[in-house]
């Protein structure tokens, strides 16, 4: 770890601003990724700014009926929150199912959007990684690489983004706010935030340098069931090697809207919005869903070691399926 | 040890402290914080801490190592590398009396000879500045090729030197043309991978000179071989060198070598004159230490068509460091397991440029029980007969290979009492036969065996005029309950309650042991115990007048002849002592010995992903007397939990083109967690073993992992027809068995999903 110098701001716009000001700082918030990368020296900002003192920790409806939830609202806070388990139950399972108990009680929701890849041989500083070292060269594309992308990757990376929230979260459909040094504030839907890995692997979001994350706005609960499935080496404390947000909205045979994303296969969360309208309003069964399924996986290629989750995908979203119409109350 | 053992006051039990599930004595301080392990001791005046810089090489030499930039730094006292380090003994010997007190010297040269070796050592006034000075340090390699992979270089095997009694092959008939003309035949091939040690407490060191003595905190299993080490390293006397190691948070094996921590400290705090203390890192650990080697393993057996063997072959091979001479011995509990008239078993080993490999929990058994309690599965369903009616047929007499009968056995009785406690009568024999929703459900069982060994050992007992018993050993209790079951011996043997027992271990200045490695720690440090309270007994009788056999030790007091004295007053301001000794002997070689025990599994198998996760696990063991309930409990239990990784989760992935272990953290090197491990149980059997050792006890902290993963991966079988040969069954090798159709989730769900 290198020496760094440490501020604790008492306003959101003075972070902002400090950020703006420092060229190598970083914010801190749970730290659970960050000061593990600065030990290795993944990560060696100069600067760091605590900003677990300026609020955004709360949760609150807003005005068209769907939430706000505080970029310092802790992932453990956040998954118990009533209107989170009653509305956005995806949110809440995804995640559940993340990290240790330890962990989502650090974490919070601005990190969790942040965090980076975990890659082995991006934790190795003695190999060559393009997301570390831009140019080096990607270790992972000819290497040991279970747990990497099969969809949307390059030759350059094929890490994939560790997060479950974040897949809930753009199932959902949320909006990631931000501010600027100025006191700018911009909106970035989910789906715009993060980026894939094309020829620029080291850069993982569409957050500009001088920008903090201030919250995440849910958008008006969406009707019908929904699941979060993820499918991972041990019961519990282990990265999805997959996982399948879903959320069906079925009356009788035929469901009147279907939502479908997929995390640990890219570099970002996965849904493919025109597969799923081949879902409304058609009867939901193992044609129609393989049939989105393979919309999903257009142009997934695997590598030596990750070939089994192209069939794991389709398992996994069979079952995420069959989940939600099992419970429905039609089919009580 | 050469006759059997007679009756004595420890099968009396009068105070009844021998087999409870006493607490254990460190207990409260282990929880409260207060047991300082190595890296806590302050001692010897201000520290300076070290830090190791790590070859990122695995096979090659340091052309070129620039240091000014670390030198530089603030706080930084002392920079290591080839070029300053002081002269060491070279290393070795490769063959050594005791393998773990070879020379282990530290960046002798600038040859690298594995990944992770270091090339470097930064010393500075905290962790944090030894850390980051040591980042700056810029190191050039000349590398060459390597060899990293077992399977591409089964053509480079050699055969490892044995021992006597352990001979690297065995044979006995002739195998080959009586497995041919067998009815029934299974020839398996298995694969385990490298498994890490991951012991909670990673490897520290304090060290300090004083009056020309190093004096070393660090964690150990094997304090005198420690010792050793260092003296044989650093060329001096071994009285020059004392090795502390109070208490020790896992060993598994991977604490029986020194390593750099400890050269290196020592001999930073002889240039710096002050104590110097450092620690491993947890990714650190995994190159820096010890693993357990891969293996392949072929099994094969021959069988008439009512189960009965004829012939059984268990062929392995493992890995070695380039220039070390290890092999895991995954064959040996196939020379005493099932009888057959015509055997083979053979160990193979192939030396690569890995990091070293050695002894891990259980070596042998804990590999080799995977391969061999599947085949015997494989065989029960090709028979068609219960899996344990199968180990009836075929349990042998006496010693199938050293035609020797067993000191005792029961691992009939254990498969038969964890039958019942399992309910393995509700096992439907038929694989993918039980489905709950969209979960296969299964039942596997596995044999366990390990073999028991006594090694020389001593120790020191003074009893003083306040009641007082001091015991003291160059003993470690590496968190299985040594410290307790000790006190519990020594208070029972003494007659006085466990509180006035002092239990003073962990230190070289003690008498000799040989710690705790092998399961062989119980019974050869509380065999040396048990003699000399045995002969401190004598003294009080002596001293009271009265013929040792005609007295009896109990409330403090000795009593006989119609009369009763304190052991205190008896002992008188001078105290009394005795030291005790014990010497294994005749007993081994005219007794086969080992520990057997039985394992029950239940798994479920998600048939959409694959997932298999553990239901219910049980274990049933004989393992000769049982000193503590709850500490050889907790022994097998732990066991078991490794034997469930082993099958599920643990797999140290080599990356052939670096040569090192890809995964080298414990976020991606997988251990189960709690939710991983339900209700596991573990059972003892009455045995009282009078041909092993005068406590009558057997080794119990390897027993357990023995077979565990075996039972698993046939409970992953009997569930949903996969069966698995290479471990860790993960759910890729899984649904690439499960056909996809009928095994995709159908239970509950609306008829028109299915059209
Ligand atoms: C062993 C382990 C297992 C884990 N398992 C899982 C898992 O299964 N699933 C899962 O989803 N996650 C998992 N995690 C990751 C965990 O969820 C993240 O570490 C956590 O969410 C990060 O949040 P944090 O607040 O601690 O972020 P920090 O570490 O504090 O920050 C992460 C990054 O975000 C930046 N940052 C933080 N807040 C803001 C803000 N408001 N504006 C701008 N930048 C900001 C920081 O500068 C930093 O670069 C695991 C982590 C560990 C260590
Ligand atoms: S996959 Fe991406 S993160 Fe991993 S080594 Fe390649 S470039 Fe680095």
């Amino acid at each position: 770890m290198k020496s760094f110098s440490f501020e604790q701001p008492a306003t959101v716009q003075a972070a902002a601003a400090s950020l703006a000001t420092h060229a190598d700082a970083k914010f801190i918030a749970g730290g659970t990724n960050l000061l593990d990368l600065m030990k290795l020296e993944i990560e060696a900002p100069t600067h760091l700014i605590d900003i677990n003192r300026l609020g955004l920790d709360q949760i609150e409806t807003t005005d068209d009926g769907g939430v706000r939830i505080g970029a310092m609202v802790r992932n453990s806070d956040l998954a118990a929150h009533s209107r989170i388990r009653i509305d956005y139950a995806v949110l809440s399972r995804a995640l559940l199912s993340g990290a240790s108990g330890q962990l989502r009680n650090k974490a919070t929701t601005g990190g969790n959007l942040l965090q980076r890849t975990r890659c082995y041989y991006f934790y190795d500083t003695a190999r060559p990684c393009n997301k570390r070292v831009a140019g080096s060269g990607c270790s992972a594309v000819a290497g040991f690489n279970r747990m990497h992308a099969i969809l949307g990757a390059s030759d350059q990376c094929i890490a994939v983004h560790p997060s479950d929230m974040a897949v809930a979260m753009r199932l959902l459909d949320a909006e990631v706010e931000t501010i600027n040094g100025s006191g700018v504030r911009r909106v970035i839907p989910i789906a715009e935030f993060h980026r894939l890995p094309a020829t620029t692997p080291h850069l993982e979001t569409n957050l500009r340098r001088d920008e903090m994350i201030t919250g995440v706005k849910l958008p008006a609960p969406l009707p019908g069931r929904q699941t979060y499935r993820k499918v991972r080496d041990r019961a519990s404390y282990a990265f999805a090697l997959i996982s399948v947000a879903a959320v069906i909205d079925a009356s009788g045979e035929r469901a009147q809207s279907a939502r479908i994303a997929l995390g640990g296969v890219a570099h970002k969360p996965w849904r493919v919005e025109s597969a799923e309208l081949g879902l409304s309003g058609a009867t939901i069964n193992v044609k129609s869903i393989d049939a989105v399924t393979d919309q999903l996986l257009a142009g997934a290629r695997a590598y030596s070691d990750n070939d089994f989750k192209l069939a794991l995908v389709r398992r996994t979203v069979h079952a995420a399926v069959a989940e939600i119409l099992k419970n429905s109350p039609q089919w009580k | 040890m050469n006759d059997a053992a007679p009756h004595d006051a420890l099968d009396d039990n009068r105070q009844g402290l021998i087999g409870t599930p006493v607490d254990r004595v460190d207990g409260r301080l282990k929880v409260m914080g207060q047991a300082t392990y190595a890296h806590e001791v302050q001692e010897g005046g201000p520290t300076a801490y070290g830090f190791i810089v790590e070859a990122t090489i695995a096979k090659g030499t340091v052309s070129q190592i620039d240091v000014t930039d670390a030198e530089r730094c603030e706080g930084v006292y002392l920079v290591m590398t080839h070029h300053n380090a002081p002269k060491q003994a070279p290393w070795g010997p490769l063959l050594a009396k005791d393998r773990f007190a070879r020379s282990a010297p530290q960046l002798a040269n600038n040859r690298v000879d594995h990944y992770g070796q270091a090339v470097a050592f930064v010393v500075a006034g905290s962790f944090e500045q030894a850390r980051s000075a040591a980042r700056l340090i810029k190191i050039r390699y000349a590398e060459s090729a390597g060899r990293f992979e077992l399977a591409p270089n089964l053509d480079r095997a050699v055969i490892p030197a044995g021992r006597p009694g352990r001979e690297a092959d065995s044979r006995v008939g002739n195998f080959e043309p009586a497995f041919a003309s067998s009815t029934l035949q299974i020839d398996a091939r298995f694969t385990t991978p490298v498994q890490m040690h991951a012991q909670m407490e990673p490897h520290a060191t304090l060290a300090y000179w004083k009056d020309g003595q190093v004096i070393v905190h660090c964690s150990s299993q094997l304090l005198m071989s420690a010792k050793n080490a260092v003296a044989n390293t650093l060329r001096i006397a071994p009285e020059r060198v004392r090795v502390v190691s109070r208490f020790i948070g896992g060993g598994f094996g991977g604490k029986l070598p020194i390593y750099g921590d400890v050269i290196l400290s020592a001999m930073a705090a002889r240039i710096l004159k002050c104590p110097v203390k450092t620690a491993l890192t947890r990714q650190q650990m995994f190159h820096f230490t010890t693993h357990r080697s891969d293996t392949i393993q072929r099994v094969r057996l021959g069988a008439n068509a009512d189960g009965r063997l004829n012939a059984i072959a268990h062929e392995t091979w493992s890995h070695s460091a380039s220039f070390d001479n290890f092999y895991e011995s995954a064959g040996m509990q196939t020379r005493t397991l099932y009888a057959a008239a015509h055997r083979l078993t053979t160990h193979r080993s192939v030396s690569l440029d890995l990091p070293v490999s050695d002894s891990t929990r259980a070596p042998g058994e804990a590999v080799g029980m995977l391969a061999l309690e599947q085949a015997m599965d494989e065989l029960a369903e090709q028979v068609g007969i219960d899996p344990i009616e199968l180990r009836v047929r075929n349990e042998p007499l006496q010693d199938p290979e050293r035609n020797i009968p067993f000191s005792s056995r029961q691992l009939i009785a254990c498969m038969q009492d964890g039958a019942t406690r399992f309910g393995w009568s509700r096992r439907n024999a038929k694989h993918s036969a039980v489905k709950e929703g969209n979960l296969w459900v299964g039942m596997g069982m596995a044999a366990a065996t390990r073999g028991n060994l006594l090694q020389p050992s001593k120790c020191a007992v003074q009893f003083d005029d306040q009641g007082v018993l001091t015991v003291r050993m160059a003993m470690t209790d590496i968190g299985t309950g040594s410290y307790t079951i000790f006190t519990q011996v020594a208070a029972e043997m003494m007659g006085v309650p466990m509180a006035q027992v002092r239990m003073e271990m962990g230190d070289t200045d003690f008498p000799p042991t040989p710690g705790s490695g092998g399961s062989f720690g119980a019974a050869s440090a509380g065999s040396g115990l048990f003699d000399a309270c045995t002969q401190l007994r004598t003294k009080f009788a002596r001293k009271f007048g009265v013929n040792a056999k005609d007295v009896t030790f109990a409330g403090g007091r000795i009593s006989g002849a119609g009369r009763s004295e304190t052991l205190a007053s008896l002992a008188g301001s001078r105290g009394l002592d005795a030291v005790g000794e014990i010497k294994p002997g005749a007993m081994v070689k005219k007794f086969s010995q080992q520990s057997y025990g039985a394992h029950f599994a239940e798994v479920t198998v998600d048939g959409d992903t694959g997932e298999i996760r553990l239901r219910r696990m049980i274990g049933v063991f004989a393992a000769g007397r049982i000193l503590n309930l709850k500490t050889a409990t907790s022994q097998a239990v732990g066991a078991m939990i490794w034997g469930v990784g082993a099958a599920l989760h643990e797999h140290a992935v080599i990356d052939p083109r670096y040569g090192y272990f890809v995964n080298h953290d414990l976020a991606e090197y997988h251990v189960p967690t709690h939710a991983d491990i339900p209700a596991i149980e573990a059972y003892f059997l009455p045995e009282f073993d009078d041909k092993t050792n005068p406590l009558k006890i057997k080794g119990v902290g390897e027993l357990g992992i023995c077979g565990a993963g075996a039972a698993i991966a046939n409970a992953v079988y009997n569930a949903c027809g996969v069966r698995t040969r290479d471990f860790p069954l993960t759910l890729d090798k899984v649904i690439a068995g499960l056909k996809l159709q009928n095994t995709l989730s159908t239970a509950g769900v609306p008829p028109h999903f299915k059209s």
